[in-house]
């Protein structure tokens, strides 16, 4: 089946739930630095399982320009379809 | 009008509460005097250095001492340039002919610093196109290194064979790819599966470095490093090291057999656009390096040291982060900040120095009460370790486990 944004954004919200430690309400206009207050270790886990999710690589140098949940479905739906 | 220390706030803060509940500042100490490998004075107090990653104890070996005092007297105080310009003396080209004999290498590399070690081969090695696949918990410099060139970089779980083969498989097969790998992680003193890893990279095709910073000088026959144990010598590329632990001086270095790693020397801008290090410090680190080849009863009495620690302190009821002595470093698992700072004060007043880390040094958030021991340590001084951390427990409130 083809991943694309449309079923990957909802993937992505269900992996973060578990690291939403002050449980506001997630979408795709969440920020991971100053909504999600994720810290370096966090990220990494939550990077290392969107790419087994995907059977992608996701190059840690991407990372500072996704700033919010939507971003990063762009990047990943980019990087399964590309 | 903003300034631009209002975002350092937070940890402003965060060390002026920690400093208010009255501990001593575990990252402001003074070493007054230093008497040897192992003792200093702090705080007027004649204390036991357990925390220098002073491994072989070579710091006031009387070679090295005599060695460092006639290179200041013979060749200056120091070079006042780059290596690539007036700052390669005698000196220089010695220590890179001590570190291709201890290492059997045919081309070695000197840097100002091991940190500058990592930064210029991670910088300089992977460009554009090309990928660095390294493990979650790679020291600072490593990172460091990553974020300076253009490169992609992949992190696999922490010795994690099964993470690295995986990561390896979904890159591009024609790709160039360097596997960073270290023998023994600084921070729990674990090692490495370094035989299945460098097999994994090898597979995939990817060109293997192995940082070796805590491990020369006490792991494999002839003290190269835990590569050297692990037996997969012919498969590395690349050893990154330092002079400052083992060694005993300052200094970082890059060993390989590749036939053209000379050309690193051009293109490394932490090789070229910084001093070299003064004579009296290569003087001292090549008489350090020639004397470690040989050092067999002092790596086995560090590893005698590294074992009683462990064992001692495990059966007074510390958690211990490694389930045995696996390197020269025994991290004391603490509770969190606070008891993990009043741990720390405890056993600086008592007269032991050990190193406090934290997140995000430290992985998984954990605070940390770290032990380098030194091939120096007698073994009193060992039990006297364990006892003032048994004291020290009770000071800071610190229940010990059954």
């Amino acid at each position: 089946m083809a991943h694309t944004r449309d079923t990957i954004l909802p993937k992505l919200l269900e992996l973060i739930e578990p690291l939403n430690r002050k449980g506001i309400a997630l979408s795709e206009d969440t920020s991971f630095a100053s909504d999600l207050e994720l810290d370096s270790l966090t990220v990494m886990d939550l990077v290392a399982n969107i790419e087994d999710e995907y059977d992608i690589i996701l190059p840690m140098n991407l990372l500072p320009e996704l700033e919010t949940i939507g971003q990063l479905a762009d990047a990943v739906a980019k990087i399964v379809n590309g | 009008m903003g300034d631009l220390f209002d975002k350092f706030d937070p940890i402003i803060a965060e060390k002026a509460a920690l400093l208010a509940t009255g501990v001593n500042d575990p990252f402001n100490l003074v070493m007054e005097k230093v008497h040897s490998p192992t003792e200093a004075t702090v705080n007027g107090r004649e204390t036991i250095l357990v925390g220098t990653y002073n491994y072989m104890g070579m710091t006031f070996d009387p070679n090295v001492i005599a060695a460092g005092k006639q290179a200041l007297d013979e060749f200056g105080a120091g070079t006042t340039g780059s290596r690539v310009l007036n700052g390669t003396y005698q000196g220089h080209r010695e220590v890179e002919e001590a570190l291709k004999d201890f290492y059997g290498t045919s081309h070695a590399m000197v840097f100002s610093t091991g940190y500058q070690a990592n930064l210029g081969l991670m910088a300089t090695m992977a460009a554009r196109g090309e990928y660095i696949i390294l493990d979650a918990d790679s020291h600072a410099s490593i990172y460091d290194g990553c974020a300076m060139g253009n490169a992609d970089i992949v992190r696999f779980r922490h010795n994690s064979v099964e993470d690295l083969d995986k990561r390896l498989g979904r890159l591009p097969a024609e790709a160039g790819k360097l596997v960073v790998l270290e023998g023994v992680y600084s921070m729990l003193g674990d090692i490495a599966p370094l035989k299945e890893m460098v097999a994994v990279a090898k597979k995939h095709g990817a060109m293997v470095v192995v940082d070796e910073a805590h491990g020369m000088g006490f792991f494999g026959p002839n003290g190269r490093g835990v590569y050297e144990a692990a037996g997969v010598e012919a498969d590395v590329d690349f050893v990154v090291g330092t002079f400052s632990k083992s060694v005993g001086t300052v200094g970082g270095f890059v060993v390989s057999n590749h036939p053209k790693f000379e050309v690193l020397r051009l293109v490394c801008r932490p090789y070229v656009f910084t001093a070299s290090l003064p004579p009296s410090v290569v003087a001292t680190a090549a008489t350090s390096i020639r004397k470690l080849k040989h050092a067999h009863n002092k790596r086995q009495h560090l590893w005698g040291n590294s074992r009683k620690l462990h064992s001692g302190l495990k059966a007074k009821g510390f958690t211990i982060a490694t389930e045995t002595a696996e390197s020269a470093i025994i991290a004391v698992l603490m509770p969190g900040q606070e008891a993990c700072a009043r741990m720390w004060s405890a056993l600086i007043e008592l007269g032991v120095y050990v190193n406090m880390a934290r997140p995000p040094a430290t992985p998984a958030g954990m605070f940390l009460l770290r032990c380098s021991l030194c091939a120096e340590h007698r073994a009193e001084q060992v039990d006297i370790i364990i006892d003032r951390f048994v004291q020290a427990a009770e000071i800071a409130g610190i229940s010990l486990n059954a």
